[in-house]
C-alpha cells in the first residue's frame, strides 16, 4: 500500500467535546503520529463549512485516509464518508474516533484528554491499515416468490405485484385465503371475514403480475439473495381448470365422504371438492387420498358425470423451475392438535370444540349457516363455556407463549353466541385479558357489560361428560370459589402453533426457526420482517401468533422490503466482509460451520460469498492458519491499534495527568 | 512509587451493535465511569481473536474486557456464544501461562444498558486494580517472549475453533 497520508479532524462539538478535552493539544498530538500529514480542529466538523474543510484538506493534501475525532460513528460516519467521497476519497478510508460519547461526556479533567489521545491514536492506526473497497454488485431476478396464500401472503403478493414486479404465490391447499377465509366475523369491528377477504383474493387472482400456484409446494431452493432457483411441485388436481365449469355434478356423483378440513371436521365432503364457494382459483380438486382409486375401472363416477370432460385421471404432478430474487414466507399457523388436550376432553367429548370450529359454526357460510348448534345432537346450547389459554402460557405441559389473539376472538365468540342465543349464558375462563390493540379493550368491556358474558378469572381443572352435559370444574380466583358449570358446549382457545412442515421449509430456505418452530427474524426489534438469510422476508403468523391487522401490516412490510431489493438496478452489499487468502488456506473447513449465513463453501479452499457475508468476523477468529481476513479490520490493524491504545505516554502527552 | 499510583489500563473490544452502543448511551446519558478503559469497536465479539488478548497484555494492558450482546441477542445470531467458548478456553490457557484468568473478562451489555455499561467498567477497573499491575510477562517471561511471535498463533490454534 501507498505511504499513509492521514488527515485528522478534531471536532469541538461546541463545548460538548472542547469543554472537557483540550482539542488544541489533541490536534498537535495527532500531528506527531507517524503517517499523519494533516491535522486541524474546528467548532462543528459536521456543519457544511466543517465538511468542506474535510473535502478541501483531502484534495490539497492528497490524503489517503481520514480520521474525524468527534462523536460516535453511529452519528456521523455516513456524513464524512460522503464528504470524503465528494473529494475523491474512497469512503471506506474514513474513520471516526469517538471522543464524545465514550470520552468527553463521561470523563473529566486531564484524564479525558489523555483518553481522547489514546482513542484517536488507536483509530489512526486502523485508518493506516484500511484499504479502499468497492461494494460488491450483482444482477438479480426481479420476480418474487410468496410462500403461503393466507391474508399475509396475499397482501405481500398484491403489494409487490402493484409495484410492477412478477409474483409467484405458492399455496399448499387448493385455494388461497388461509385461516381468514374460515373465520366468521373479525374482532373488534365485527366485519364479515370472508366479505373483506374475498375481494383481495379475487384481485390476486386477476392481477396480471400474480401467478397463483395452488396445490403446490416448494420442493427445493438453491442460490442466494437475488438469484434463487426454486423448484415447485404442483400437485395434480386431476381436474382441468380450463374445462371445469364449476357445475358440481362430480360432487353429487362421488360416493366417498371424508372429513371436511375447511369446516374443521364439522361436516364431511366428497372425494372431489371445492373447499368453499369463493375459492381461488375456482376449481375442483380430486383428493388423491380419499378417491376410491384413480383406475377408472374401480370408480369413475365423477368422470362419467362431468359433461365438460374436465376430469383427467392421468394428470401428473408438474415440476416448475423458477428463478426469483426475493422470497416472502407467510405460511401461517395451526392450532395445537386435539389429542394433546386430554384434561379438557378435547377429541373425546364431541361437544368440546376448538375456536376455529366455533368460527365455522358462527359463519353464515358454515355448516349450520351461522346458527350455534352443538355437534353431538344439533341442539342449541344454553350454557357455553369458553376456556382461554388452552395450551398457551403453560410452560409445564404445553406452550409457554401467549397465542395473542385468543382473548379477542373468545370475546367475539361470546358476543356472537349471546346474540345468536339471547336466552343462553356464556362463561369465559381466563388467566388475564390481553386486549392491546386499537378498540380491543373497549370491545372486551362491551362484551362483559352489554352482552352479559360472565368472565371468571381462573383455570379450568377438569372437563368431563355427565349425561348430555359437559361438566366444567374450575376456580374463580377472584372470589376464591370453586365453580362448576353444567355446559352444553365447551370452546377451547387452543394454542397457536406454526404450520406443519415449517421446519423442513426453513431448512430449504436456510432460515432459522425459534424453539417453538416460528420463523426467526434477523433482529427481534430492528429487523422483524427479515429472516437471517438475506432476501428472505417474513409475514404473518409464521413468525409468531398475530391477528389480521398485524399480519396484513407485516405482509405489506415484507413486500416493501422485497420491492426495495427487486427495484435496485444491482444488488449492493457492504464490502467490509470476510475474504480468504487462498495460498494460506488448507481447506480444513473449520470456518464454514462458524458462519450463521452459510456464506462459506469449502472445496479446494474456503470461499466466501460476498453477497451473503454480513461481516461479523467470527470465521476469521476461528481460522487456524490466518487465511481468513475481515476487510479493514485485519489482524495487523488490530495489533497496531492495541499498541497505540496502550502506549506509555510522556508526561507532556498526558497533559499533567 | 509509580507502582503505588498505578492506574490500571484496560483494552476493551466492544461489539458495535450492543456493548459499543451501550457505551454510547452511557455517554448520551452522561453516566460517568473511570477513564481506564480504551475502547476498540469490533463488529461482533465473535471477531475477537484470542491472540488479540495476548497482544493487549503484551502491549501494556493490565486486563482485557470484551463486551458483546446478551445471549440470544447477537446481531449475527451466535457470535457471542462462539466468543464465550473461545474466551473461557483462553482463560484456561492464561492460567497455564501464569496469568490470572480475571485479567480477561467477557460481558454482555445491550444497546439500551448505558447504566450497566458504566457499572461494568467501574467494577472491572476496581477488580483489576486489586489484581495489581500486569508485568507484561507470561510466567516464564523471557523464554516466552522469545517465542512470542508464535504465542498468538499457538493460542489461536489451541482455542479458536470453538
Amino acid at each position: 500500500m501507498a505511504q499513509p497520508r492521514i488527515g485528522v479532524f478534531v471536532c469541538h462539538c461546541g463545548r460538548n467535546i472542547a469543554g472537557t478535552v483540550d482539542v488544541e493539544a489533541l490536534t498537535e498530538e495527532a500531528a506527531r503520529i507517524p503517517g499523519v500529514v494533516f491535522s486541524t480542529h474546528y467548532d462543528y466538523m459536521c456543519s457544511d463549512p466543517g465538511q468542506e474543510m474535510v473535502s478541501r484538506a483531502v484534495r490539497e493534501n492528497r490524503l489517503n485516509g481520514i480520521v474525524v475525532a468527534a462523536c460516535s460513528p453511529g452519528m456521523h460516519e455516513e456524513t464524512f464518508r460522503h464528504a470524503a467521497q465528494s473529494a475523491g476519497l474512497n469512503p471506506y478510508l474514513v474513520e471516526m474516533a469517538n471522543i464524545r460519547e465514550q470520552c468527553s461526556w463521561v470523563h473529566r479533567g486531564p484524564a479525558a484528554t489523555d483518553k481522547a489521545g489514546r482513542i484517536l491514536a488507536t483509530v489512526v492506526e486502523k485508518a493506516k491499515g484500511n484499504l479502499p473497497l468497492e461494494p460488491a454488485k450483482m444482477g438479480h431476478s426481479d420476480k418474487c416468490l410468496v410462500i403461503g396464500g393466507g391474508v399475509a401472503g396475499i397482501q405481500a403478493a398484491l403489494d409487490v405485484a402493484n409495484s410492477g414486479y412478477e409474483v409467484l404465490l405458492v399455496e399448499r391447499s387448493p385455494s388461497i385465503g388461509g385461516r381468514m377465509a374460515q373465520l366468521s366475523e373479525t374482532f373488534p369491528t365485527l366485519d364479515c371475514s370472508q366479505c373483506i377477504l374475498t375481494p383481495k383474493m379475487v384481485e390476486a387472482d386477476r392481477h396480471p403480475n400474480i401467478r397463483i400456484l395452488s396445490n403446490s409446494e416448494v420442493e427445493e431452493v438453491s442460490g442466494f439473495v437475488g438469484n434463487w432457483n426454486v423448484r415447485i411441485r404442483k400437485h395434480a388436481t386431476f381436474v382441468d381448470q380450463e374445462k371445469c365449469n364449476l357445475c358440481g355434478d362430480c360432487v353429487e356423483a362421488c360416493p366417498v365422504r371424508v372429513s371436511n378440513e375447511f369446516e374443521e371436521g364439522l361436516t364431511d365432503r366428497a372425494g372431489i371438492y371445492i373447499p368453499f364457494p369463493q375459492a381461488v382459483p375456482s376449481s375442483y380438486t380430486l383428493d388423491l387420498n380419499a378417491c376410491l382409486g384413480l383406475a377408472p375401472l374401480r370408480c369413475s363416477e365423477c368422470a362419467e358425470a362431468c359433461e365438460a370432460g374436465a376430469i383427467n385421471y392421468d394428470m401428473q404432478d408438474e415440476l416448475l423451475e423458477e428463478e426469483v430474487g426475493a422470497i416472502v414466507v407467510a405460511t401461517g399457523y395451526e392450532l395445537l392438535p386435539k389429542e394433546s388436550m386430554g384434561e379438557y376432553g378435547y377429541g373425546e367429548i364431541p361437544d368440546v370444540i376448538s375456536g376455529l370450529e366455533f368460527e365455522r359454526m358462527a359463519s353464515a357460510s358454515g355448516p349450520t349457516v351461522g346458527e350455534i348448534r352443538r355437534p353431538s345432537d344439533d341442539k342449541v346450547p344454553k350454557e357455553v363455556v369458553f376456556i382461554q389459554c388452552s395450551g398457551s402460557r403453560d410452560p409445564e405441559l404445553y406452550k409457554p407463549y401467549c397465542s395473542k389473539v385468543c382473548c379477542m376472538y373468545t370475546a367475539k365468540h361470546a358476543l356472537l353466541y349471546q346474540h345468536s342465543v339471547p336466552d343462553g349464558q356464556a362463561y369465559v375462563f381466563y388467566i388475564d385479558i390481553r386486549a392491546g390493540g386499537k378498540g380491543y379493550e373497549e370491545f372486551v368491556q362491551r362484551v362483559m357489560e352489554e352482552d352479559r358474558v360472565l368472565y371468571l378469572r381462573g383455570k379450568v381443572a377438569k372437563v368431563f361428560q355427565d349425561g348430555d352435559k359437559v361438566m366444567v370444574w374450575g376456580t374463580d380466583t377472584l372470589t376464591g370459589q370453586r365453580v362448576e358449570v353444567a355446559a352444553d358446549l365447551v370452546v377451547l382457545a387452543q394454542a397457536i402453533t406454526p404450520s406443519a412442515g415449517i421446519v423442513e421449509l426453513a431448512r430449504k430456505l436456510r432460515v432459522s426457526v425459534d424453539e417453538h418452530g416460528f420463523l426467526k427474524e434477523a433482529h427481534p426489534k430492528l429487523r422483524p420482517l427479515e429472516a437471517l438469510a438475506a432476501g428472505v422476508f417474513l409475514a404473518g403468523a409464521a413468525q409468531g401468533p398475530k391477528d389480521i391487522p398485524d399480519s396484513v401490516s407485516q405482509g405489506s412490510g415484507a413486500a416493501a422490503k422485497a420491492v426495495r431489493l427487486l427495484s435496485a438496478p444491482e444488488l449492493v452489499h457492504s464490502p467490509e466482509v470476510a475474504e480468504v487468502a487462498e495460498d494460506l488456506c488448507a481447506a480444513c473447513g473449520i470456518c464454514a460451520p462458524q458462519c450463521p449465513y452459510e456464506a462459506i463453501t469449502v472445496e479446494d479452499t474456503a470461499e466466501v460469498n460476498e453477497m451473503l457475508c454480513e461481516g461479523c468476523g467470527t470465521c476469521v477468529a476461528a481460522c487456524p492458519s490466518g487465511a481468513m481476513n475481515l476487510r479493514n479490520l485485519a489482524d495487523p490493524q488490530v495489533m497496531a491499534m492495541l499498541r497505540a491504545a496502550l502506549k506509555e505516554r510522556e508526561e507532556a502527552e498526558i497533559a499533567g495527568g | 512509587m509509580a507502582e503505588q499510583k498505578h492506574e490500571p489500563k484496560i483494552a476493551a473490544f466492544l461489539c458495535r451493535w450492543c456493548a459499543y452502543a451501550g457505551a454510547d448511551l452511557a455517554g448520551t446519558n452522561r453516566v460517568a465511569y473511570p477513564p481506564n478503559m480504551i475502547p476498540i469497536r469490533v463488529p461482533c465479539s465473535g471477531r475477537v481473536e484470542p491472540s488479540w488478548v495476548i497482544e493487549a497484555l503484551r502491549s501494556g494492558a493490565d486486563a482485557v474486557l470484551i463486551g458483546g450482546c446478551h445471549p440470544g441477542d447477537c446481531h449475527y445470531v451466535s457470535g457471542n456464544y462462539k466468543a464465550r467458548r473461545r474466551m473461557s478456553l483462553l482463560q484456561k490457557v492464561l492460567k497455564e501461562l501464569g496469568v490470572e484468568p480475571a485479567r480477561l473478562k467477557l460481558t454482555w451489555v445491550s444497546a439500551s444498558e448505558g447504566m450497566r455499561f458504566a457499572q461494568v467498567v467501574r467494577d472491572y477497573v476496581e477488580e483489576v486494580r486489586a489484581l495489581g499491575p500486569y508485568h507484561g510477562e507470561f510466567g516464564v517471561p523471557r523464554e516466552l517472549h522469545e517465542v512470542e511471535e508464535n504465542v498468538g498463533q499457538l493460542v489461536r490454534q489451541a482455542v479458536s475453533h470453538g
